[in-house]
């Protein structure tokens, strides 16, 4: 997984996402920015499971499907690459 | 303590897509239905139900007629069965002191099967055959006439039976909305229904007792019913100054909108669709104006359907599973499709979600469980997060839900009613595979594989 | 005398804040109340964080985003309640044809949430829907074009020598367009079904003049200002982007007989065609301000600063009268901002400028 992209990124917490390389501009909603935050720390999605997992009320079942979701929606996005 | 969650989601901005809610509920949840909660009903039900509201029925119907009276006392109601033929259904109306209106010869005898007498049954449409007549003649029921050659054969029927029957004409009109319904009964403006009723007159066969029109469907302009009265009650002073015929009654038919949107129509039904007051208003206004109403106080009878049930219906329905759709919408799939929801086919129908949901919403569409691309309950609307076996309320859906409902590949749901003291009393069971094959014959030739 | 809004401690919500090529009304409305001195709060209620008023600075003092009227009314009244735990609204002025009668139809709700509005009756309202005029108003002495109400375009081919070619095409809520052949209604039929439903309006191209006139009536038959005006510039969508006002007593009578019928209440803006055939046409009547209402401002009659008085109830005596040759020129300029503004906006929906105490 490549999240390169990611770090470039420019996100603040209300959950604006300005991407200044390609002028696109993104809104996510809080576990959408953690998510982000975490992938470009360098964590792989098992990290990235765990860690939301700790903060975040959720069955196992719920967020990995959920999780699935938006790892395809990042990659239609263009924001990581598998 | 862990923080509450919702599901990831990241959407681009775009000109055109920066109509969001980030913060704040625009959704309001519903967990009962008259104070019944939704669990209880789908833990004894299962899911999907159909879910219909006596309170409602009563309450619409009482209004209905309220205001009405208020206009024109002289008023009688005639239950649409085709809106929704459920016996239960139908006697809450007849328990009101509603008669029947019917369209077909199925129909006819589901009133009969009731108890209700011809003389309270209004036979309409346009497909009535000889034996339908025949019944109906016998037992006195009032029969609308469509068109010339149904008169043609009323006539020999009633001469054959030597009975006189209680009949009236339909009439199709302008009244200023589109589309103008000119297909049923004879035309105002062209004379064809003076000429038809004539015609009628001259045979001594039959009793004209009324007129009849059906100006259309889901009208949102209720002044039409104002030019629909006012052009059946020209024609009533008409007939009584030309044949000295004097009509018993001016049926001005249905077609009142209920708080449905239609597909087409970008205000929502809520404020789209003119209020019972608008209508009765219109009407009453037509029938004040009359030297005809002075002169003979005619019954004024409506067979209001949509407008008096559509509110009472809620279909109960659980999540099978969510996905998301290329465009960033997420899809969710429900166990009640357009085979059950036949109505979404032209209504925006409203999904509730039923438990409070925190932060975020997100365009969402809801399929139906069929294997067909056509099977979508409701296009794209915010909503909040769902997961499989959570259940959502699709509304209104009291009317021409279950009438219309197809038997296509799944089983059709059970209807249950909940009573004005908050009883839930199961109206039909839940379809199971005899149901389905009870009529089915397998030629001995095919009956081993 | 000039209305004074400078002692009014009230918060007034104004929608439409875009402006551009398309413009509506919002920002000239905002522009107006405060030019009357107003020095409360403006509350702009937005449907897209791209409507540039939003990134004026020193406007609007607080935006929120709207849910489209297409929502319904519940979703409507948790975002007004939800606005509404932030700070009071006295007086929402709606700018927009498809909001209107969502504000009609909840006015009492509004009312009981402290909101004031000065709006026509939901009757009042439907008979000015272009399905209606036609029928409506001939009779009644008041002229206007022939009129087709299509829901099917196979009925195109049966439109007969009343209504010929070219005519304009219209929907019922927005957009209007010149076809010049069957073809050409045909495909204009189907676009606008797909965006604004049916009926679709056929109707018959008066040559004439054409002339605007901004109203406020005040409910009873009557107008408390009315400023005509027409047009200098149009742009290629037919957009006025320049006008003048002008003073003629047969156009003052035939707008003062329009509005004494209908008993008007609120502002609304007459389309009318004066034919070459002599002959006063009403094409249209907008249940709101124009984008050009300035104009009424600069001619005298500060017609939103009136609004704002009915709307709290209070009495407004008749603005007076309107100056002509005043005109308006359209000026474009490039706001600048950081991104950040906009990000404020898509992502909380919201955006607080100044909160005085």
């Amino acid at each position: 997984m490549n999240v390169n992209k990611l770090q470039n990124l420019a996100m603040n917490d209300n959950g604006f996402i300005f991407d200044p390389n390609t002028g696109y501009s993104y809104t996510a909603n809080e576990t959408g920015i953690l998510i982000l935050r975490k992938l470009a720390s360098g964590l792989d999605k098992d990290g990235v499971r765990t860690a939301v997992r700790e903060i975040y009320e959720v069955s196992e079942d719920n967020f990995n499907s959920d999780f699935e979701h938006y790892m395809l929606m990042l990659e239609s996005l263009d924001m990581i690459e598998f | 303590m862990k923080k509450t969650y919702i599901a990831p989601n990241i959407e681009r901005n775009y000109a055109g897509n920066m109509n969001k809610y980030g913060a704040k509920s625009v959704v309001r949840h519903q967990d009962n239905i008259d104070g019944v909660p939704i669990k209880e009903i789908v833990e004894q039900f299962g899911s999907p139900v159909l879910v219909l509201s006596e309170s409602v029925i009563r309450r619409r119907y009482r209004r209905m007629q309220d205001v009405m009276q208020m206009h024109y006392p002289n008023i009688q109601q005639a239950w649409s069965y085709k809106t929704n033929y459920l016996g239960a259904v139908c006697n809450i109306y007849h328990q009101e002191g509603s008669i029947a209106e019917v369209v077909s010869g199925m129909e006819y005898d589901m009133a009969r099967r009731l108890g209700i007498p011809g003389k309270d049954i209004i036979f309409n449409g346009p497909g009535k055959r000889a034996e339908d007549l025949q019944k109906a003649v016998k037992e006195g029921a009032r029969i609308h006439i469509d068109h010339l050659d149904e008169l043609y054969l009323l006539e020999k029927v009633a001469r054959e039976l030597k009975i006189i029957p209680n009949v009236a004409i339909r009439v199709n009109m302008d009244t200023g909305i589109s589309p103008q319904w000119s297909r049923f009964g004879f035309n105002y403006e062209n004379g064809e229904a003076l000429r038809a009723i004539q015609r009628l007159v001259s045979g001594k066969a039959m009793k004209l007792s009324g007129l009849h029109t059906h100006i259309g469907t889901f009208i949102l302009d209720a002044q039409a019913y104002y030019y629909a009265a006012k052009a059946l009650l020209d024609l009533a002073q008409k007939v009584k100054d030309e044949l000295h015929v004097v009509l018993d009654y001016i049926d001005l038919g249905g077609g009142f909108a209920s708080q449905n949107t239609l597909l087409g129509s970008y205000t929502p039904g809520e404020f789209a669709s003119p209020s019972i007051d608008h209508y009765a208003q219109a009407i009453g206004d037509a029938f004040n104006e009359s030297q005809f109403v002075r002169d003979h106080d005619p019954q004024l009878v409506l067979e209001t359907g949509r407008a008096l049930i559509d509110e009472a219906g809620t279909m109960i329905s659980s999540v099978i599973g969510k996905k998301n759709l290329p465009t960033g919408e997420r899809a969710i799939i429900l166990d009640a499709g357009v085979n059950t929801m036949i109505t979404a086919w032209w209504y925006k129908l409203k999904v509730t979600p039923t438990r409070p949901f925190p932060g975020a919403y997100q365009n969402t569409v809801f399929y139906g469980p069929l294997c067909m691309n056509i099977d979508v309950v409701r296009n794209a609307v915010p909503f909040p997060d769902l997961y499989t076996g959570e259940t959502v309320l699709i509304s209104p859906a009291g009317a021409y839900n279950n009438t219309q409902w197809m038997q296509f590949i799944e089983y059709r749901p059970p209807v249950v009613l909940i009573t004005e003291t908050g009883k839930l009393e199961l109206l039909r069971a839940r379809e199971e595979l005899s149901d389905i094959i009870e009529r089915e014959f397998i030629p001995e030739h095919l009956r081993n594989i | 005398m000039a209305i004074d809004l400078s002692g009014l401690d009230i918060t007034i919500a104004v929608s439409g804040l875009k402006t551009g090529d398309n413009p509506q009304p919002g920002v000239p409305v905002i522009r107006s109340i405060r030019n009357a001195g107003f020095k409360g709060k403006i509350v702009g209620l937005i449907y897209d964080s791209m409507e540039s008023g939003i990134y004026l600075e020193n406007f609007a003092d607080e935006i929120y985003q709207m849910p489209y009227p297409s929502a319904g009314a519940d979703a409507f009244l948790s975002r007004i309640d939800y606005i509404l735990d932030r700070t009071k609204i006295d007086v929402i002025i709606p700018t927009l044809d498809a909001e209107v009668i969502l504000y009609i139809r909840l006015q009492d709700q509004l009312k009981r949430r402290g909101i004031n509005s000065f709006l026509p009756s939901e009757e009042c309202f439907l008979l000015r829907d272009k399905t209606k005029l036609a029928t409506f108003f001939p009779p009644k002495g008041i002229s206007v074009p022939q009129t087709a109400l299509l829901s099917d375009a196979t009925q195109i081919r049966q439109l007969d020598d009343d209504i010929p070619f070219p005519l304009m095409v219209k929907g019922r809520y927005y957009e209007a367009f010149k076809a010049h052949t069957p073809e050409e209604g045909v495909k204009y039929f189907y676009d606008i079904a797909e965006r604004w439903g049916l009926p679709i309006i056929f109707q018959k191209m008066v040559p004439g003049d054409e002339y605007n006139i901004v109203i406020v009536g005040d409910g009873k038959g009557g107008m408390l200002g009315m400023v005509p005006q027409k047009k200098l510039v149009i742009t290629d969508k037919g957009k006025g982007f320049g006008g003048v006002v002008v003073q003629n007593a047969e156009l003052d009578a035939f707008a003062a007989k329009i509005i004494s019928i209908l008993k008007w209440q609120g502002p609304c803006e007459l389309e009318v065609m004066k034919g070459f055939d002599g002959v006063y046409y009403l094409i249209e009547i907008n249940p709101r301000f124009p984008a050009w209402v300035r104009l009424a401002e600069g001619a005298g009659q500060n017609q939103p600063a009136a609004v704002v008085l009915k709307s709290l109830g209070m009495d407004v005596e008749a603005l007076g009268p309107y100056k002509p040759g005043t005109m308006f020129i359209r000026h474009a300029e490039d706001i600048i901002a950081d991104i950040s503004v906009m990000g404020q906006v898509s992502a909380q929906s919201e955006l607080i400028r100044r909160n005085e105490q």
